[in-house]
């Protein structure tokens, strides 16, 4: 860490948002509201990675909390992944919370070894003797026409790696509560923030928000859980991070054709909730799986799989899968062939064998 | 151009410098710092002479003594282990035959408190630390990862991807800087790991937050197969150290007296807020990569035969002996201690330990997933019927 005045400068707006009441919240805002929050509780919280001093990210996710904080506790590395995930494993070893920053989805792969080998294992190696308490936060996905490496869906690399928790929010309401949750979960956090979502806002109550995120009672209960985003009749949408707005649109334009979807926000990629899931399935009898990454060996599939072993008696028709192309992620011109539209659901639905019922 | 050297400045571990200065008047230039000795640091040659270095000391009879025992004890251990891997009662042994002076001198440096990160190959660096044996050779031996508790005795489990654990202790290192505790860290690696990413990214990271961590590579010549020659043509593993801003030293890592002196003059410096340091000590891998390698396809027996002389133990008895410090009755005395840990080891590792299936679902997260629930039911379910 070098000089200080030099460097806290250029930040000048607050670290999080101090307003009370009902008020409109970017995405954005609900994960740097929830690190400040965070940083607020427990004196133990850091962070660090790339850009995230002074500049607040190139996302701005961490604006403001190198001025507030000072720079002990929010501060910029060297540019070097690895260096960054390693560096974290031996702090949250000697007590504290990283929460680290990768740019982006695509330059945290040169810290795979360290989260494959280490943050994933050390607990299991140590018989639990050594926990990681650590977050490690990633801008994933496209649809923003960023370029190459700009835009994997990387998740998968994630969710076959036991010892790893993994959470992607859709909402803007699940920004702030799901980040505040990995932050305090025992065990290591794969945090993976849709950037196509950066923007969006919703009006929200920050003093419930915070309410919720720190009652003891509802605590800690985004892990693990899926959620009823849009409750119908006829067939289950199931999506996850940036694919959930576009079920959801899915959605809204059958009802205005009539048929009634459902949309299930699955939230927590690890642990997965096949209650929430099969339960909706169970109840439409058809199911539609909606995620961006390359569809082979993918969540999707896992979700398709576990789908069809519980709920088989209950099926009308084949699960099925829209997903990105078994394609490396496209150049932005092209990108809209590859991800998953309302019309591509829509086909989708159409082809769930109704005319069998 | 001039390098900064952050905080504070001491020289190889010892006189204070003027970072940037060219000139003799205004002290040493940073490349006079930073850079390792000419030849490594021997304070006590192969045959046992003293060689006297105006910049290290060489430590006190009394504490040569002990480390003494503890390098006899080593070997034995060393020894003993590969005895049980071809009595087939543990899997594999990386043995630091040759080498045990780096791996006390490594232990006993360290205060309690001190935090030590050791690899695969630095089993008698972890059981000289204090760490129960049995404890130890739970890796080896294949009943799980790791087989104590690294808080009990601040030392790592033994990392098997290479260099991956200098971040960690890099980690450590600043973690107990930002809470203001006067903890050092010691890391260890081989020469081969000197040529991954981690270990260029652990000492830039070291040096950058200016963390109490000294980095200790036994060069022992070998990467399984692969000399040095082919990893790096660097004057030396220790200039590496001055790309990074810190100081770099060498050292004949089969003289305990001169590992000692050199590690615990890095020791202090990070303690005293000077910052990381790399010590390269110049070793050899007297014995296979581990029992599953065959040397000869690489190496030629001469080569091994040449390092026989400068043995770290016997150039120490010699020492010690000449300076009536080592009696007949200590030597034995000594054997004697060898011989209980020897049997320590010999009795853990003949009787079989309980192994529990049901662990395996217990660690992976804190609380079990329903899916790990389900599996570990399965698990539970096949072999209550194994069992009826
Ligand atoms: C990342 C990684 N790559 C490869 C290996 C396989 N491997 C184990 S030990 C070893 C040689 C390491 O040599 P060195 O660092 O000199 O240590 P030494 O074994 O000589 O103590 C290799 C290649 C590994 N453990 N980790
Ligand atoms: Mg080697």
């Amino acid at each position: 860490m070098t000089d200080t005045a030099v460097r806290s400068g250029s930040a000048e707006k607050a670290a999080g948002t101090t307003k009370t009441g009902l008020q409109p919240l970017t995405f954005a805002k609900a994960l740097n509201t929830a690190l400040a929050d965070a940083m607020e509780a427990d004196p133990s919280v850091i962070i660090f990675g790339e850009d995230v001093g002074p500049l607040g990210g190139v996302f701005r996710i961490t604006d403001g909390l190198t001025a507030r904080f000072g720079e002990e506790r929010c501060f910029d590395t060297p540019l070097a992944e690895s260096g960054i995930m390693g560096m974290a494993v031996g702090m949250a070893m000697n007590g504290m919370i990283p929460v680290v920053e990768m740019q982006f989805d695509a330059f945290a792969y040169p810290a795979f070894e360290q989260v494959v080998s280490h943050v994933a294992k050390m607990p299991n190696r140590t018989k639990g003797k050594v926990k990681l308490p650590l977050v490690m936060r990633i801008p994933y996905a496209g649809g923003i026409g960023g370029v190459e490496h700009h835009c994997d869906s990387s998740e998968s690399y994630y969710v076959h790696t036991p010892g790893l928790t993994v959470l992607a929010p859709a909402t803007v309401r699940d920004a702030y509560l799901m980040l505040r949750d990995a932050i305090r979960f025992p065990d290591p956090v794969v945090f993976l923030e849709p950037k196509k979502l950066y923007w969006t806002k919703e009006t929200l109550d920050l003093d419930e928000l915070r309410k919720e995120a720190d009652d003891a009672a509802t605590a800690g209960s985004t892990v693990g859980r899926a959620v009823v985003a849009r409750s119908g009749t006829d067939a289950t949408l199931i999506a996850y991070g940036p694919s959930v707005p576009t079920a959801l649109a899915a959605a809204e334009a059958a009802a205005a054709e009539g048929r009634s979807l459902e949309v299930i926000d699955v939230r927590s990629l690890v642990p997965f909730d096949d209650e929430t899931v099969t339960a909706s399935v169970r109840r439409t009898g058809r199911a539609v799986v909606i995620a961006e990454a390359p569809g082979f060996a993918s969540v999707a599939a896992e979700i398709v799989a576990r789908v069809q072993e519980r709920c088989f008696n209950s099926l009308a028709a084949p699960v099925r899968r829209v997903t990105g192309f078994d394609i490396p992620y496209p150049a932005p011109k092209l990108e809209h062939f590859f991800l998953p539209s309302v019309d591509r659901i829509l086909d989708t639905v159409d082809e769930l064998q109704w005319e069998d019922a | 151009m001039t390098i900064s050297t952050g905080n504070s400045a001491n020289n190889q571990f010892g006189e204070s410098m003027k970072p940037t200065g060219r000139s003799s008047d205004q002290g040493p230039t940073a490349e006079e710092y930073m850079l390792p000795s000419a030849q490594p640091v021997q304070l006590v040659g192969p045959s046992g002479e003293h060689i006297h270095n105006d910049r290290y000391p060489l430590p006190d009879g009394e504490a040569l003594l002990s480390a003494y025992e503890k390098l006899v004890v080593g070997r034995r251990i060393n020894d003993q282990a590969n005895a049980l891997v071809r009595q087939g009662r543990m899997a594999v042994y990386p043995s630091s035959h040759g080498q045990e002076a780096c791996q006390v001198a490594a232990a006993v440096v360290l205060e309690k408190d001190d935090w030590l990160f050791p690899t695969y190959r630095d089993t008698v660096a972890v059981i000289t630390r204090g760490v129960d044996p049995l404890g130890v050779l739970t890796l080896l031996r294949g009943d799980w990862h790791s087989g104590y508790d690294p808080y009990e005795y601040k030392t790592a489990t033994q990392a098997t991807p290479l260099a991956t654990q200098l971040l960690h202790a890099v980690g450590v290192a600043h973690a107990a800087k930002l809470r203001g505790e006067n903890t050092v860290v010691l890391a260890l690696c081989g020469d081969g790991a000197t040529s991954e990413g981690d270990f260029h990214e652990a000492l830039n990271f070291a040096a950058v937050f200016h963390v109490p961590v000294v980095f200790l590579v036994q060069n022992n010549e070998y990467a399984i197969s692969v000399p040095l020659k082919h990893q790096t043509v660097a004057p030396s593993l220790a200039h590496k150290a001055i790309g990074y801003g810190m100081p770099g030293e060498r050292v004949d890592g089969n003289d305990l007296a001169a590992m000692l002196s050199v590690l615990g003059k890095a020791v202090d410096r990070a303690r005293d807020g000077g910052g990381p340091a790399l010590v390269e000590a110049h070793t050899y891998r007297m014995q296979a990569h581990t029992n599953a390698d065959d040397p000869s396809r690489y190496r030629a027996q001469s080569d091994v035969d040449e390092w026989v002389p400068k043995d770290p133990i016997t150039r120490m008895r010699t020492y010690l002996g000449n300076l009536n410090l080592l009696t007949a009755e200590e030597e034995q005395r000594i054997a004697g201690a060898a011989e209980e840990t020897a049997s320590t080891l010999r009795d853990g590792l003949n009787s079989e330990p309980e192994i529990n299936p049901a662990d395996l679902f217990e660690y992976v997260y804190t609380e079990k997933t329903s899916q790990l629930r389900e599996q570990a039911a399965l698990l539970a379910d096949e072999l209550s019927r194994e069992g009826a």
